[in-house]
């Protein structure tokens, strides 16, 4: 995928998961030893938690959270495993600081909001720059006692946070690393952006 | 503004900030160790700049797998060492080293009024002199080592204020465990939390300590104590050549009276039971009288939370003459070569080792499942470590309890979670 296809628009299926889930949950501490080949700890994602995850992710999926995403350590190979995986964004109610900002650092753009509202296998599209998800799914309209009662109904939208402009120019760059390499400097020089 | 509030502040050349506001921090001091460093490291090298921004201000130290676990832990150990030579950064090799939040202040690297980062989260025990510290990732640490600052959103503050007289043998664990169990993990997402109170007065540093290493397990992005008449003298017996003590009449070292917080909450600790969290969260708490019959089959006292010397004496004082349980293993791990040697020399090592307990060599092993005491399934550890998640220290069929020195002393000995009431008589 191209860093401008990142910037607009991105298309993926959700996987869901639960609340709190720790950095010990995305990679547990015993695969540390495998802290150097990420492919090969790649393979150990979310597999105390989520078993099925590894078999069931496709390149450009979202991974759909509850509260507390990424609670923890500061091992940035979490967020690295998931970026690996092929997942294109990461969807939760709330993230863990350090988490969020490994996963903007490394290119991983991170979204808050209600996902309550979005139901595991949903065909979403995100556009990163006003901060929308799209339902692509067809789903019969929610019956009022139906178990999709508060899912999104086929086009309908989900705002989710807006994510700042100079957050947005580092996931635009592929993470921050590259972002200072060709700006030489950061782009926030005291911003009162509100976030 | 609240004390984070100042400091940040006083980083970033504005006479105010405000919660929300974005800023560039200059940073005082920034930390990796032998798991986080060699990807900082990495990180470091696609700059393209071949110098730390200044050397004195960054330290590495070898202690999460170290002395060396493995080969591959002792490829990433040989890395880092390699780049603080080469750099001439600030080193501490094993056999001076100590576990990094433990070492750090002890080593007067740490002062007042500070912005310091760290390739860790329990980065933030620093707040407990004053500082604003913060975990990160290896590429910001990465970042920092090469430009001298970082981006940060300026905190909203929770005030904590603990009113009342601390009961015997309720420490700061106890506080920070029942304060997570309160707000939960991510009760202060986000926020700065701020320790107040009476009995944060009366708490020792190494108490503050670890209610600051453990703002991270409420979500926090730090933890912070005012700097008052302990916090200096901490800071005087440990003063260094690294650093001046003279800094510290610099900085603001209180929240304004006028500091706007998000919230206040208070807590009386007066009739405080000792906390003990359940797996698999360290909000899980409960007092030590609801916890009921929980056979252990190991202890572990120690880490960046609770490896320091008042931690030890507690430990000793219950297990003084006394046997660990036939059927528990318990693992002893100073926090760093300078606590080890004092509590040799106080005699509470010959105490742990006649008790029956294994002593080791700081480091931080089992507390993040590494060495020195990985759980089998189906096994059961209390530990006065940080973390309780799935797997954290082993097999994800094992289960971590989380609580205080002196819980953990008086269940290696009973062989089950037990409180020191019970050695009352």
């Amino acid at each position: 995928m191209s860093l401008r296809a990142k910037q607009s628009n991105l298309k993926g299926k959700a996987i869901k998961l639960g609340n709190n889930i720790s950095t010990d949950d995305i990679i547990p501490g015993r695969f540390a030893h495998l802290r150097s080949n990420l492919p090969e700890l790649a393979k150990h994602i979310l597999e105390d938690v989520a078993p099925s995850f590894c078999a069931r992710v496709e390149p450009g999926d979202f991974l759909v959270a509850g509260r507390n995403f990424g609670l923890g350590s500061s091992r940035e190979h979490a967020p690295l495993v998931i970026k690996m995986s092929g997942i294109s964004a990461v969807l939760a109610k709330s993230v863990a600081r350090i988490f969020f900002r490994n996963a903007i650092n490394q290119g991983m753009p991170v979204l808050l909001c209600d996902t309550d509202k979005i139901a595991d296998g949903d065909e979403l599209e995100i556009n990163l720059s006003d901060g929308l998800i799209t339902n692509l799914t067809s789903r019969p309209l929610p019956n009022k006692v139906g178990s999709g009662e508060g899912l999104l109904s086929s086009g309908a939208r989900l705002r989710s946070s807006k994510t700042p402009s100079f957050m947005l120019a580092i996931l635009e760059e592929g993470g921050l690393i590259p972002y200072i390499r060709k700006h030489k400097d950061f782009i926030i020089r005291c911003s009162s952006e509100p976030y | 503004m609240t004390l984070a509030e100042k400091v940040l502040s006083a980083h970033c050349d504005k006479k105010e900030v405000r919660p929300g506001e974005f800023i560039n921090a200059r940073v005082d001091l920034i930390l990796a160790n032998d798991i986080t460093a060699p990807l900082a490291i990495k990180e470091f090298l696609r700059f393209g700049i071949h110098r730390v921004f200044n050397p004195a201000k960054v330290v590495m130290v070898p202690d999460h797998f170290c002395p060396n676990k493995d080969i591959p832990s002792a490829e990433q150990a040989k890395l880092m060492r390699g780049f603080a030579r080469e750099q001439g950064l600030i080193y501490f090799e094993v056999g001076r080293m100590g576990i990094e939040h433990v070492l750090l202040p002890e080593q007067g690297l740490v002062l007042p009024g500070q912005v310091i980062v760290g390739a860790d989260s329990h980065t933030c025990t620093y707040g407990a002199l004053g500082a604003f510290a913060t975990g990160m990732g290896s590429t910001d640490i990465a970042v920092a080592m090469a430009m001298g600052e970082i981006w940060m959103k300026v905190p909203p503050t929770i005030k904590f204020v603990y009113q009342g007289r601390l009961p015997e043998w309720i420490g700061g664990k106890d506080l920070i465990l029942y304060t997570i169990g309160n707000i939960g993990v991510d009760g202060a997402l986000y926020s700065a939390m701020e320790f107040t109170g009476e009995a944060i007065d009366e708490l020792s540093m190494d108490g503050r300590f670890t209610m600051a290493n453990m703002a991270i397990e409420a979500g926090a992005k730090a933890g912070i104590f005012h700097v008052d008449g302990k916090t200096k003298e901490y800071i005087k017996e440990h003063a260094s050549s690294h650093q001046p003590y003279s800094i510290l009449n610099q900085v603001q070292d209180q929240s304004d009276e006028d500091a706007e917080y998000t919230k206040i909450i208070e807590y009386d600790v007066s009739k405080f039971e000792p906390q003990v969290a359940f797996p698999h969260l360290p909000s899980n708490t409960k007092p030590i009288s609801q916890v009921g019959d929980i056979k252990l089959d190991q202890v572990v006292i120690g880490s960046c939370t609770n490896g320091r010397l008042d931690d030890l004496r507690v430990a000793a004082k219950l297990l003084k003459g006394r046997q660990i349980h036939p059927e528990l293993r318990c693992i002893i791990i100073p926090g760093s070569q300078r606590v080890y040697l004092e509590a040799l020399r106080e005699g509470l090592i010959e105490v742990f080792i006649e008790a029956g307990a294994a002593v080791s060599t700081p480091t931080c092993g089992p507390c993040l499942g590494g060495y020195m005491g990985v759980l089998a399934a189906g096994e059961r550890c209390l530990s006065t470590t940080n973390r309780n998640f799935i797997g954290r220290m082993g097999s994800p069929e094992s289960e971590v309890y989380l609580a205080s020195p002196a819980v953990a002393a008086a269940s290696a000995i009973l062989g089950r979670i037990a409180s020191p009431e019970e050695f009352l008589s």
